[in-house]
């Protein structure tokens, strides 16, 4: 049974780089803007897209 | 109704508004203005048509096109404005109140394509704000401005979003807070599960490791995300107020502890998952509470009504310059549509000037030469020329801001229920647990010990903490339904506790234009012509309604001349003799009947008919009235007592009607109601109202735009839902009512939970099903009593 302790200590380590992951995406800004991202998706571009910078 | 011929109506391609001539067209496109048509040719020569296919008529009507942006070039208002710029690029976020669309969205993120100047822009919508990020060498920030002018978004650019933009925005990283809590709370609730179910002998060494494990969770939970709790129960206690943080923050220490101690002597499975739950679900709460409008602003005053800058003239040239730099003095130059930010001296020009939003006077007032014009009018007309007698901040208008009711606090001007409750919940609590305490002691002193302990983990008032937060926040998504919007949750609190209502008049109970004006009778083109050749000449607010109903006209000679004071005009021209004004000047007698304003019309002893000038009173003024005898209503009003008699309907009561009231005596009136103890509610809408807005107890603002321009305030309404105030004002009753109720279903939770704790046998797994169980409860009830209760008043 000694293997649980192996186990909790990959389970932890996985949802602690989950935690990290969402960290990463707030401090980022990524969570600042929830509902633009949602009407823009509906745009499309039609004609050819401006040149890439 | 008439038989004259019936001019179809055609709504303008880019705004929508109805379009009264056909000679703004383009293809088969009709416009209602040369603004509008403006639009469309930018963006059709831009390729950018398709604006227009993602949603019909999404631009805003253009009829008013003047555009000064010039004092954008000034490098210390671009310093003000700008985000970040160096000598290559600059960031700048713009407010832009007409985005409303997705139409919007998309023309705004294709600014590159009219001008490749632009790197880069992104819409925020919800905020209404425009990130854009250009390059300083191809494109200065005039021209970006006026390049978003000329496609239809005007930013909205006043000093005070400048100087909160400085203030920066708090960040208390919430939203991390609750991730750690609930990231631990899951873990810890994994790791507790064997302890429940029971675990065999040999699997004892998993209890200690998993016991160690739930410390190390819970040390974050505690000392990170419950942070906040410790903190304010500290300056409560300073303070020497028992708020609710305060057994709160208890809870958790005792819970921690505990937890630690049983861990650490072996003696048990300690209460980490209760405490990781714990301050999980008042995170959440607190998230619930926060509930922001991003576009829309309580806290606007005078900067944000006047401009960013003005111009002066320095040397015979003009130049912008900022308000701040603005001195006594200085000539400025203010043009058509323009607001005069500072007490001033007309120096040069005719002006006509529109104080409605000071003074709620809804005519313009004329100046003569040499005359002081105070802050805060719009010059109509002609550009004037003035000289600055007052800087900006001590202008007649802005002084009011100087006033006490400005400086003071404003937040805790009404104990909450709350913090009534908790006070009194604190002192039970802890009588109870010091009695368990010294009940065991002398028999048992670890059982006294765990009595204790276990008294504070199960009265900790998590459910009461919750209560007001999620009844509040659904209270909040109703009144927004209806286009009510409250500056935060503590307002609906405020709201059912008002007595007394005070009402301004214009632009709060009347709309925007105030007062119609009917013709009864008909008037030929020369008759016409006469009247308005007499009226021209007076100043009096009903002849200039007059004047602007029968548009321009030429200007007659006139021969004689009189107008004799509250009655009318007596004239002569061209041979005509006009009588116009009051029934008595005219027909000779008194109309009794009259109930609103008239004024008669007689040329050469002919009768020709009579101006009726009727007010437009909101919707649901019937309502108003209803509410006596539970509200004591009051009117204040700026203006003159022109519509005494009408207002009756309305207010019944004597002395409940004040008129010709200055900023200043609203805001002593308010004071003075309070004074004798009444609850009283400030709706206004004008900067004259400013005062009165912030010494009541609660300060609505009326507008039929939110995005406008409105005095800082408790809460915002949409004119639209004005005759909804008596649903409002009952259903903010209910939500406390649903808070009463909750509390007590708290109460019942933690009855059951002390009559195991005071025992000292408080098992962790009764603890841990007691907590969410009662949080769950409470949630359930509050959010759907309180869709009831707004069903129950119409406002679903």
């Amino acid at each position: 049974m000694s293997i649980i302790y192996l186990l909790i200590g990959c389970s932890v380590l996985l949802a602690l780089v989950f935690l990290a992951a969402f960290f990463w995406a707030q401090r980022s800004g990524q969570n600042d803007d929830l509902y633009t991202p949602s009407m823009r998706i509906l745009l499309d571009d039609e004609e050819e897209p401006p040149a890439e910078k | 109704m008439t038989e004259s011929k019936t001019l179809e109506k055609v709504a303008c391609y880019h705004c929508g508004d109805d379009c009264l001539t056909s000679s703004y067209i383009i293809e088969d496109k009709t416009f209602c203005c040369h603004g509008c048509k403006t639009v469309f040719e930018v963006l059709a020569s831009s390729k950018l048509a398709n604006y227009y296919s993602y949603n019909e008529h999404p631009g805003a009507t253009r009829a008013r096109t003047d555009k000064r942006f010039d004092y954008l070039s000034s490098a210390d208002i671009i310093t003000e404005l700008v985000d970040y710029t160096d000598s290559q690029i600059t960031i700048v976020t713009f407010f832009i109140p007409h985005i409303h669309c997705s139409s919007c969205l998309w023309l705004l993120e294709q600014l590159n394509t009219i001008n490749p100047a632009i790197h880069y822009c992104r819409v925020d919508f919800l905020k209404k704000q425009l990130n854009i990020r250009f390059d300083n060498q191809k494109i200065n920030l005039q021209e970006v401005v006026e390049l978003l002018y000329d496609i239809g978004y005007e930013p909205l650019i006043s000093l005070q979003d400048i100087i909160k933009k400085q203030n920066g925005l708090i960040k208390d990283n919430l939203v991390q807070k609750i991730a750690v809590a609930g990231f631990c709370f899951g873990n810890v609730m994994l790791l507790s599960f064997p302890e429940y179910f029971g675990l065999s002998d040999y699997e004892t060494t998993f209890k200690h490791f998993f016991g160690w494990l739930n410390i190390l969770f819970t040390l974050p939970v505690v000392f990170y995300s419950g942070r906040g709790y410790f903190i304010a129960a500290w300056q409560n206690l300073k303070q020497k107020i028992v708020g609710i943080d305060f057994p709160l923050a208890l809870g958790i220490g005792v819970l921690f502890i505990r937890t630690c101690a049983e861990v650490i002597t072996r003696s048990g499975a300690g209460f980490a998952d209760t405490l990781c739950g714990l301050v999980f679900f008042l995170l959440v709460g607190k998230l619930v509470q926060r509930k922001t409008y991003h576009h829309i602003s309580f806290e606007r005053d005078y900067r944000s009504f006047f401009p960013v800058a003005v111009h002066i003239i320095e040397d015979n040239v003009d130049k912008p310059v900022s308000l701040a730099q603005l001195k006594t003095g200085h000539r400025m130059l203010i043009r058509h549509n323009e607001i005069i930010p500072a007490d001033a001296i007309l120096l040069k020009g005719e002006a006509l000037i529109d104080f409605s939003f000071v003074t709620g006077e809804s005519i313009p007032v004329k100046k003569t030469w040499g005359e002081v014009v105070y802050a805060g009018g719009r010059q109509t007309g002609e550009a004037i020329e003035l000289e600055v007698v007052k800087p900006v901040y001590q202008s007649y208008l802005t002084q009011l801001w100087n006033n006490e009711a400005f400086t003071r606090q404003k937040d805790n001007r009404m104990q909450t229920f709350n913090e009534k409750v908790s006070r009194y919940f604190t002192v039970v609590l802890l009588a109870i647990a010091f009695g368990s305490l010294f009940f065991w002691l002398p028999t048992d002193v670890r059982r006294g010990f765990a009595a204790f302990t276990a008294v504070l983990i199960v009265a900790c008032p998590c459910a009461l903490a919750l209560s007001t937060p999620f009844t509040m926040s659904a209270a909040l998504s109703i009144f927004d339904r209806n286009f009510f919007y409250l500056k935060n949750v503590a307002v609906v609190e405020q709201m059912a506790a008002i007595d007394t209502i005070v009402f301004d008049k214009t632009g709060t109970i009347t709309t925007g234009g105030s007062q119609e004006i009917k013709i009864d009778g008909l008037l030929s083109a020369k008759e016409q012509l006469l009247i308005y050749s007499a009226c021209i000449n007076s100043t009096h607010p009903l002849s200039r309604i007059i004047c602007q109903y029968l548009g321009n006209q030429q200007r007659l000679a006139i021969t004689r001349y009189a107008e004799i004071p509250n009655l009318g005009i007596l004239a002569t021209i061209e041979g005509h003799r006009l009588r116009i004004g009051s029934s008595k000047l005219v027909l000779g007698y008194k109309e009794i009947e009259d109930k609103v304003s008239k004024v008669y019309l007689m040329l050469d002893e002919e009768m020709l008919g009579f101006f009726e000038f009727t007010h437009q009173y909101r919707d649901g003024m019937d309502n108003i009235r209803k509410l006596e005898p539970a509200y004591h209503t009051f009117l204040l009003s700026g203006d003159q007592d022109h519509e005494r008699e009408e207002l009756t309907r309305f207010f019944k009561t004597p002395n409940t009607m004040l008129f010709s009231q200055s900023p200043q005596s609203k805001l002593d009136f308010v004071q003075t109601l309070q004074q004798q103890g009444r609850q009283l509610m400030m709706v206004g809408d004008g900067l004259n109202d400013a005062g009165a807005l912030k010494q009541s107890d609660l300060g609505i603002a009326v507008t039929d735009d939110v995005n406008n321009f409105s005095p800082g305030s408790d809460a915002i309404m949409d004119g639209r839902s004005f005759h909804k105030l008596p649903a409002f004002l009952r259903f903010s009753k209910d939500t406390v009512n649903i808070i009463r109720f909750s509390f007590l279903i708290s109460l019942t939770y933690n009855l059951i939970g002390l009559s195991y704790a005071v025992t000292g046998k408080l098992s962790p797994l009764t603890a841990a099903i007691l907590m969410p169980l009662s949080t769950v409860t409470i949630i359930a009830f509050t959010s759907l009593a309180t869709h009831l209760a707004a069903r129950k008043r119409k406002l679903a």
